[in-house]
């Protein structure tokens, strides 16, 4: 394994967000026969959302292996996989189709290295493609972070970029736990689905792994901290622009992996800037935004001065246009939050 | 066999759903151009288009009563078309607006009728339990109304159907499942997907009726329908009925099919039910006039929903935050800032 310790090396190559994580999986199945991946369609369309992209080109039908249109079946087969010693990256096309296959997925994927004292582990990868802002209504556009994150045994990673994917990716395969990878679709760079500025960055060549549980600053500031992840890391930097101009400096934190949560960064900027903004594409009650304001209301309460959420409202997400803008946190929604906790 | 009448009715329906997918079609890409942009344009989101499955709806809604249910999948038009769903409301639907089946909340592939008893929903065979409630109802309540579930082949996969198989046998519930196998799950093969290539074998296993209609051919539906559903309505319970359908679109607009062989998507423009109904309906007699005066009147139905659609307005975005409950509680509920 090409695997280069320390920094990766600088590159000028820039890659989609998608690429970036199937160059990941490619290596990683190059390196080691026991990783395959199943999933609908993810043979010779390559994945609807270009996540398994010319896969099959490279390793067979063996190795990427279309399945029925059975999650309950094809999950709980890959939990077997795993089980007996096979690293199976399977892929639940939209997150939103967990449910006819969430047993799998919570009562078994996630908990029998727990209920089994350890003596079974899990090292498989669910990718899934999450988030809205293309009018695909109710059933096809959430983003259930904090449902996954919720349930105990699941490693949570949500990449906001190519650079980060791809590292995420080799660490995700690696690992001895079952590692859920959410992905947005508006993220991966489809020609179909343009992707905002951002996810496309500069990815070494080689191999790199970005550890769990390091959530990355994308932006310093000393006024107010927006905590974040997935879509909206850009749409908070592109706030965080806006702000400059009004005399704001807004620090951006990317939280990167939900399970396990840096929550250290965090408290590090609440500490720093008194003032917090949680924003999440999840539903806002009982949530990731929760969570984080809990987390720095635990260990931080001394330094926090305001505190606001950005989040979608507790309504299914609507199909028309104006709906799913009004409830899906824009720009103009994180600003108007960071002004509120001055 | 239907009646001259009937052959007319099921002739229009089809006609009527194949121009208003065109139609659809034409909307959808407008406002896509030149770069496809699934956001974009006046339909926005993901569009399943049903060119070539017309004759399944159409031969079976033929026996089937307002009061009757209907559940279709995300694949709906046809089977709405053929329901008797309010055309101009779902249009409007469809094109996000207020005045839409949902006021614009639930898109393509979430269109609710009550008033002739028709849903349809996004994730595979999610139609069937529900189906086999309404059937329960039915049956509890000494009606003889019946229900229908509508899905694809490679739904016939999913848990859900089988576990609404076994369901509906053992309580003998008035309930059809409508199989429309156009041969393609997205890009998958039937036959690299399941071994069981004439899915209404799998009614075997739950001793239940199950029968293949192995042509894309309205009239033979109509007569495979006749039996199930009165099956279904004398009370002698449930069947599959699978029929061969085509796909003559890509699985979604801005599917550009790579996947598929150039004589896979020529073969299924060859079996034309249409231009098949078209024969039989010739042979009784009906003249090449009368076919174009039915056509006309489907496009002209079909024009008049567009342009419905397109003037109603867009809803509110305060409209977000309404309609989750019924009895929507007094406290918060996480929709107010
Ligand atoms: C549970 C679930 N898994 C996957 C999907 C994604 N999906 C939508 S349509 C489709 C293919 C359905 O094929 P089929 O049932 O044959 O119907 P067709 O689209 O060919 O009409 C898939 C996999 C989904 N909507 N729900």
């Amino acid at each position: 394994m090409s695997e280069t310790p320390g920094e990766p090396v600088a590159t000028e190559r820039e890659l989609t967000m998608s690429r970036a994580m199937v160059e990941a999986i490619s290596s990683e199945m190059a390196a080691d026969e026991e990783v395959f991946v199943m999933g609908e369609d993810v043979a010779d369309y390559g994945g609807i959302f270009d996540s398994t992209q010319g896969l099959l080109e490279e390793f067979g039908r063996d190795r990427v292996m279309d399945v029925p249109i059975s999650e309950t079946g094809f999950i709980g087969a890959g939990v077997g996989a795993a089980q007996a010693g096979m690293r199976p990256i399977v892929e639940l096309m939209f997150a939103d189709f967990f449910g006819v296959a969430m047993d799998q997925i919570y009562n078994n994927m996630a908990k029998n290295t727990y209920m089994s004292g350890r003596s079974v582990s899990v090292p498989m990868v669910l990718t899934t493609a999450v988030g809205g802002t293309y009018n695909d209504a109710a059933q096809h556009s959430q983003t259930l972070y904090g449902t996954f994150a919720h349930l105990p045994g699941m490693k949570v990673v949500v990449p906001s970029n190519a650079y980060d994917a791809k590292g995420l990716m080799h660490n995700a395969i690696r690992d001895d736990d079952p590692v859920v990878f959410m992905f947005h679709k508006r993220l991966m760079g489809l020609g179909w689905m343009p992707a905002p500025e951002g996810p496309k960055t500069p990815v070494p060549e080689d191999d790199y792994t970005i550890p769990f549980g390091e959530a990355d600053v994308k932006r310093e500031g000393t006024d107010a901290t927006v905590v974040t992840l997935g879509l909206h890391v850009h749409r908070a930097m592109e706030a965080a622009d806006e702000l400059v101009d009004e005399g704001i400096d807004t620090e951006v934190i990317d939280l990167r992996t939900l399970v396990p949560l840096d929550a250290e960064t965090v408290l590090e900027s609440v500490r720093k800037t008194g003032r917090l903004v949680v924003v999440d594409e999840d539903y806002r009650s009982y949530g990731v935004t929760g969570e984080i304001v809990a987390r720095a209301a635990e260990d931080a309460l001394a330094d926090l001065e305001a505190v606001e959420r950005v989040a979608m409202p507790d309504v299914p997400i609507p199909y028309a246009r104006p709906l799913e803008e009004e409830v899906n946190p824009g720009v103009e929604d994180i600003a108007a939050a960071v002004r509120a906790t001055r | 066999m239907p009646s001259v009448t009937e052959l007319r009715e099921i002739y229009e329906e089809m006609v009527t759903a194949r121009r208003y997918e065109k139609r659809l079609q034409e909307e959808y890409l407008e406002g896509k151009q030149p770069a496809f942009d699934i956001s974009a344009g006046p339909i926005p989101g993901e569009l399943h288009l049903a060119a070539g499955h017309e004759a399944s709806a159409a031969g079976v809604c033929q026996h089937l009563r307002d009061a009757d249910t209907v559940t279709a999948p995300h694949r709906p038009h046809h089977i709405a078309i053929s329901k008797g769903v309010d055309l101009n409301r779902m249009t409007a639907e469809i094109f996000g607006r207020r005045t839409g089946l949902s006021k614009g909340k639930g898109g393509h592939m979430h269109l609710f009728d009550p008033d002739v008893n028709f849903a349809c929903s996004g994730i595979i065979a999610q139609g069937c339990p529900p189906a086999v409630g309404a059937a329960m109802a039915a049956k509890k309540r000494n009606t003889d109304e019946v229900a229908v579930a509508f899905l694809g082949e490679g739904a016939i996969d999913q848990g859900g159907f089988f576990e609404s198989l076994n369901l509906a046998s053992v309580r003998n519930l008035p309930v059809v499942f409508v199989v429309e196998d156009n041969d393609w799950a997205i890009s998958m093969p039937k036959e690299r997907v399941t071994d069981v290539s004439n899915g209404a074998q799998r009614a075997e296993g739950h001793d239940m009726h199950g029968v293949r209609v192995d042509r894309d051919d309205a009239v033979a539906v109509y007569e495979a329908a006749a039996e199930a559903v009165g099956r279904a309505r004398d009370g002698n319970g449930p069947t599959i009925l699978e029929v061969q359908v085509h796909r003559r679109m890509g699985h979604f607009m801005g599917d550009a099919e790579g996947y598929r062989p150039d004589e896979d998507v020529e073969a299924a423009e060859m079996r034309d039910s249409v231009e098949r109904l078209a024969a039989d309906l010739r042979k009784h007699g009906v003249d090449d006039d009368e076919l174009t005066a039915i056509r006309d009147r489907a496009s002209a139905r079909v024009e008049e929903a567009i342009e419905f659609a397109k003037e109603q307005p867009e809803p509110d975005p305060e409209e977000a935050y309404e309609d989750v409950f019924t009895n929507p509680p007094a406290g918060a509920t996480g929709g107010e800032d």
